[in-house]
Order: structure tokens, then C-alpha cells, then sequence
């Protein structure tokens, strides 16, 4: 389409210059994001004395500095699968519940009630976690220890609140309502002739949600997963507030293990020196790079996919 | 007596039900999904009562006690209305810009698909990054203070995005005649965005604005690591150490004793009251706009 079909006003020329000036500064961030990260963790991982990839131990005050991402990035990345294995399935019933089976004029309502649930801010969360998470988890992680021990999440000697599993949960509880609002936009976007044609032809409410509403939301559940990842992996405070903050790697969910480069940043920062700062932001960069390859593998297997959504 | 033979067969049982039991699955999911948010906001609720009082909104914590009773979060409150004005004359005017840009100039070119793809990549960015990149930028490159500005940049990297993608829905929305009626008219392009296309889709992207805002409201990790602590009261978000609410809501959870527990759960009441009335706000000016009642 040709637009200087038309007279260019004098205003013209500097509103468009604004708006593709906003979007560069928009990409400018994102690179300056990368670039200050490396150029300040650089001393800080010339000052270690240990390899920063391999090395569990995080001491980088002492006089020689010993730090290493293994054990909180392998923290970070179990607390957030689990998180996402407890709630994608809740986040898919939930998105289905107000799409399809909630009667349509609480639909709205109910969806907004959902929607709240994301705007409770972390570090209440992670109060409550603290408060009332952990004493209460006390007794099923006894319970999972003594009959489920076979299952080596579930195994170890030793039983406390402030677990893995209960910083999953409350992660879980955080990363729900993005999983189900994008979920549910997505549910709601199904051609509602397929609907009808699988009602008509006598199928019910759930081959027809199964036959025309999954197949083609499944893009969309798998990139709001994703998502959902990306939010967990980075999430702080609460984690901060709940993990035992320990540097060791270990499976047994339940026990007083587990720690994650988001919580230990806020936990270290307060005393950290030159060298410390500059290893919290070692440890950012490496946060910053995984949920990077989450996301942009989110966006791929969207595009990947949308093409049979779009031809089912 | 004859039976009529229609060809509808009953549902079988088994179908029915696998129809039942997803649909008790269904309204389970729903009810464990409500189950948290009843018992946070009822904590908080009980427990911040205790201490939600003048005192507690009227008074910083300066000259109190490690063991004493009393105290607020004036300080905090303050500070956490600065930071995210701040945040906000940054990110909506950069955001709503960009998302102009890629609805009404940059449509399917290179420019615009990267600069697509980056905003969702920005979307994804950790709240506690972004604190770090601002320290590492602003505070250790530039040798700036810890403030509340440095807070709000930090801050405003998180809206932008979320305010682009709102913004970017709310104007593909416009319907097109519109835009074309105005050019037939001879009005020149910027003028349609500015006085036609923009007041159309007014109404969502003021919402989209106040979600940003109630969202960045609640951050803590940036502001652990750029506006650092005070008791005192800093009135002023460009020099010297800032509070934030989320952040005092952090140090006093932090503190071991019964008095420092009791102001943080006050001060998670008073941040959610505030996170919600920013969330209903933004309804309200939707529903107030909306095309359906001034029709």
C-alpha cells in the first residue's frame, strides 16, 4: 500500500520518528541488560579461585573467593518444574472452568477472582508461606516421607517446613493465574462452529472440549507453561523468604535442601562486598540466559505449531 | 405400545461418565485454585488489623527499637508512590509510543518483528535482573546513589513491556474504516493516531496502564537491590536511600520479633489495599469508557 497517495504533514515526520525512537530504546535496554551484566561480573569471576559453572559453594566475601552457580541454578531449575507440574494441570482445569463450564455471567467474575490471585504481591506470599505454608506442610511431607519414601523425591532422613516442595507450591500458587488467564483466552478463541458441529453430531461436553477446544489450544497452553517457567524460575522474595538457602545438590524435596539464584541474590546482597556484588551479578547473568532460552523456546514452539492449529 | 425408531441412541454410560468426572475435575481445579487466594487474603487480613492504625500510617520507623511496639510504614508508603509514579512517566510514554509504532508505522516490517520479539523477551525478564542490571548500570558503572529513582527505573523496565502489549492489543482492536474514514478526509496520519485512533482505544489501554502499575507496585527484589533500606522518611526519590512498601514488608518479616511480624503483615494489608485499589480503578475507568454505555 502506497501512502504518499496523500499530503505528508509537518507533523508527520517527528511523531514517527518518536515512535520508532521508543521501540530502539526498547531494544537498546535489552542489550544493555547483557552488556552491563558481563562487564560487571567480569572481575568477579577473574577474583574466583574456583570454577564458577562446577563449584556448589558460594563464598565470594572471603578473602579468596570461592563461587559457583551449580547448586542454585540446579535449585532453581527443580523449583520450578515442580511448580509447573502443580500447576499446569490446575492452571488447564481452571482456564476450562470459566470458559466452558461456569455459567456465562459469573464467567467474568470467577475469571476475575482468578486474575487476583496474580495480583498479590510475592513478598505476601512469601509471608504467608513463612507463617502458614510451612507449619502446615509439616504433616504431609511426614506423610509422603513415611509411605512414599520408594520415590526418590520423597526419600531422605530428615522432614522440615521450610522444604523444596513448599517453595514449589507456593510458586505454583503464583504462576497459576498466568497459566490459566493465557489459557483461557486461547480456550475461549476456539472456532465455535467445530464446537457446535461435535455437540450436534452428540458428542458431549468433554469429547467435544477434547476433540475442538484442546487440539487447538494446545499451542497456547504450551507457550502460557512456558511462561509460567520463565515467572517461577525468576521469582524471589517469596523463594528468599521460604528456602533454607543451603549449597548442596540434592533430589529429596523434602528435606532441608535447596536454594535458587533469584532468593540467594536477595538474600546475599545485603553483605556482600565488591567481589560479592559483582558474583550476584555473575549469577544474574546466568538467570537472565536460562529464562531467555525458555522464553525464546516458548515463542518457537508457538510459531512451530500454529501453523496445524491454523490447519486443523 | 410402539417404540418409535429415531437412530439417537442414549449416551452410553461410559460416556456419561467421563463427561461427570471431568467435570467434577473441573470445578476442583477451580475450588484449589481459590482455596489459596481465601487463605492469604484472610491472614492478612487477621493479622494486619492488629496494627492498622494512624500510628502505623502516619509514623516511619525512626528511633524505634529492635524490640519495641509501634512504628509504621509512612516512610515505605511514600516511597512506594514515588518509585511507581517515576516508573510510570518512564514506561508509559516509551511503551504506548513503541506500540504505535508497531501497529500503525511499522506493520510486518524487520524493524517491527524485532522489536516484537524483544518485548516479549523483555516480558520474560526477572524482576530481580532488572534490579541488577540498574545496580550494575546506575550504582556501580555511573557511581550513582542508591534512590528511589534508581528503584523506578528498575521498576519501569518491567512495565514497558506489559504496557506495550496492552497498549499494541488495545489499538489493533480500532477497526480500520475508522483510520481509512480519517485519511479520506484528508487528515494526515499523525493527526488519525493522535486524535482518532488513540481516544478510541483509550479506555484499554488505561486499563492495561493500572494493571502495569499494580503489578510493579508489589516488586521487592528490584528495589532490595537499588533503593536499599531506611527507617527514616526520604521525601525525595533522587538522593539517599528510599523504602518501598514491599521491601518493608521483607525487612520486618525478616526481624525476629513478634512487634516486626506484626507490621508485616500491616504492611502486606496496606500494599495489597493498595495493589487492589489500582486494580479496581483500572475497571472502573473501563467500565466508565466503555463504548457499551455511552452507546
Amino acid at each position: 500500500m502506497r501512502r504518499s497517495a496523500f499530503r505528508r504533514s509537518r507533523g508527520d515526520v517527528p511523531f514517527r520518528v518518536a515512535s520508532i525512537g521508543a521501540g530502539i530504546v526498547l531494544l537498546a535496554i535489552m542489550a544493555a541488560i547483557g552488556v552491563f551484566l558481563v562487564v560487571k561480573a567480569i572481575p568477579a569471576l577473574q577474583a574466583n579461585t574456583s570454577n564458577f559453572l562446577t563449584e556448589k559453594i558460594w563464598t565470594p566475601n572471603a578473602t579468596e573467593p570461592k563461587f559457583g552457580i551449580a547448586a542454585l541454578a540446579f535449585g532453581t531449575v527443580l523449583g520450578s518444574f515442580l511448580a509447573l507440574i502443580i500447576a499446569t494441570p490446575v492452571a488447564i482445569g481452571v482456564a476450562l472452568f470459566i470458559s466452558h463450564y461456569a455459567p456465562r455471567r459469573l464467567a467474568a467474575v470467577l475469571g476475575y477472582v482468578v486474575d487476583l490471585l496474580a495480583a498479590v504481591p510475592s513478598v505476601v506470599y512469601g509471608l504467608w508461606g513463612v507463617a502458614f505454608l510451612v507449619p502446615f506442610m509439616r504433616g504431609p511431607s511426614e506423610f509422603l516421607n513415611t509411605y512414599f519414601a520408594w520415590i526418590p523425591l520423597f526419600g531422605g532422613d530428615q522432614v522440615v517446613g521450610k522444604s523444596m516442595l513448599t517453595a514449589s507450591i507456593v510458586l505454583a500458587i503464583m504462576i497459576l493465574p498466568i497459566i490459566a488467564a493465557i489459557s483461557r483466552e486461547v480456550f475461549l478463541q476456539a472456532p465455535k462452529m467445530q464446537e457446535e458441529a461435535a455437540l450436534a453430531l452428540g458428542a458431549t461436553r468433554w469429547e467435544m472440549i477434547r476433540m475442538s477446544v484442546l487440539p487447538f489450544g494446545r499451542p497456547g497452553i504450551i507457550s502460557a507453561a512456558m511462561l509460567g517457567l520463565g515467572r517461577a524460575m525468576g521469582e524471589t522474595i517469596a523463594v528468599a523468604l521460604i528456602l533454607p538457602a543451603t549449597f548442596g545438590i540434592s533430589f529429596q524435596i523434602l528435606g532441608p535442601n535447596g536454594n535458587s539464584i533469584a532468593a540467594n541474590i536477595a538474600n546475599g546482597f545485603g553483605e556482600a562486598t565488591t567481589i560479592g556484588r559483582g558474583a550476584l551479578i555473575a549469577s544474574g547473568l546466568v538467570l537472565f540466559l536460562i529464562t531467555l532460552v525458555v522464553n525464546m523456546g516458548a515463542r518457537l514452539i508457538i510459531a512451530r505449531r500454529k501453523e496445524f492449529a491454523r490447519a486443523a | 405400545m410402539t417404540t418409535v425408531q429415531t437412530g439417537i441412541q442414549p449416551i452410553s454410560t461410559s460416556r456419561r461418565v467421563k463427561d461427570r468426572v471431568v467435570q467434577a475435575l473441573v470445578y476442583l481445579a477451580f475450588a484449589i485454585a481459590v482455596v489459596p487466594l481465601l487463605s492469604v487474603l484472610w491472614l492478612v487480613v487477621k493479622n494486619g488489623l492488629a496494627r492498622f492504625d494512624l500510628e502505623f500510617l502516619t509514623h516511619s520507623m525512626r528511633n524505634i527499637g529492635a524490640r519495641d511496639a509501634g512504628g509504621g510504614a509512612y516512610h515505605a508508603i511514600i516511597g512506594t508512590l514515588e518509585q511507581v509514579l517515576l516508573a510510570s512517566l518512564i514506561a508509559v510514554p516509551i511503551g504506548l509510543l513503541t506500540a504505535v509504532y508497531l501497529v500503525e508505522y511499522g506493520a510486518g516490517g524487520r524493524l517491527a518483528r524485532w522489536i516484537s520479539f524483544f518485548v516479549d523477551v523483555m516480558t520474560g525478564v526477572p524482576s530481580v535482573v532488572s534490579g541488577l542490571f540498574v545496580l550494575a548500570f546506575w550504582v556501580l558503572a555511573l557511581g550513582m546513589p542508591f534512590s528511589g529513582f534508581a528503584g523506578a527505573m528498575a521498576l519501569s523496565i518491567l512495565m514497558m513491556p506489559v504496557v506495550v502489549r496492552s497498549a499494541e492489543e488495545m489499538l489493533r482492536l480500532v477497526p480500520n474504516d475508522l483510520r481509512e474514514a480519517s485519511y479520506a478526509l484528508g487528515v494526515p496520519k499523525w493527526r488519525t493516531i493522535v486524535k482518532v485512533v488513540l481516544p478510541t482505544a483509550f479506555t484499554g489501554i488505561v486499563t492495561g496502564v493500572m494493571l502495569a502499575v499494580a503489578r510493579v507496585a508489589g516488586e521487592t527484589a528490584p528495589l532490595l537491590l537499588t533503593v536499599f533500606f531506611t527507617d527514616s522518611i526520604n521525601n525525595d526519590p533522587f538522593s539517599g536511600p528510599q523504602m518501598g512498601l514491599p521491601l518493608y514488608v521483607f525487612d520486618q518479616a525478616g526481624r525476629p520479633t513478634d512487634t516486626a511480624i506484626d507490621r508485616a503483615w500491616t504492611g502486606a494489608l496496606t500494599l495489597i489495599l493498595i495493589v487492589m485499589l489500582l486494580n479496581l480503578v483500572a475497571r472502573l475507568i473501563a467500565w466508565w469508557r466503555s463504548p457499551a454505555k455511552r452507546g
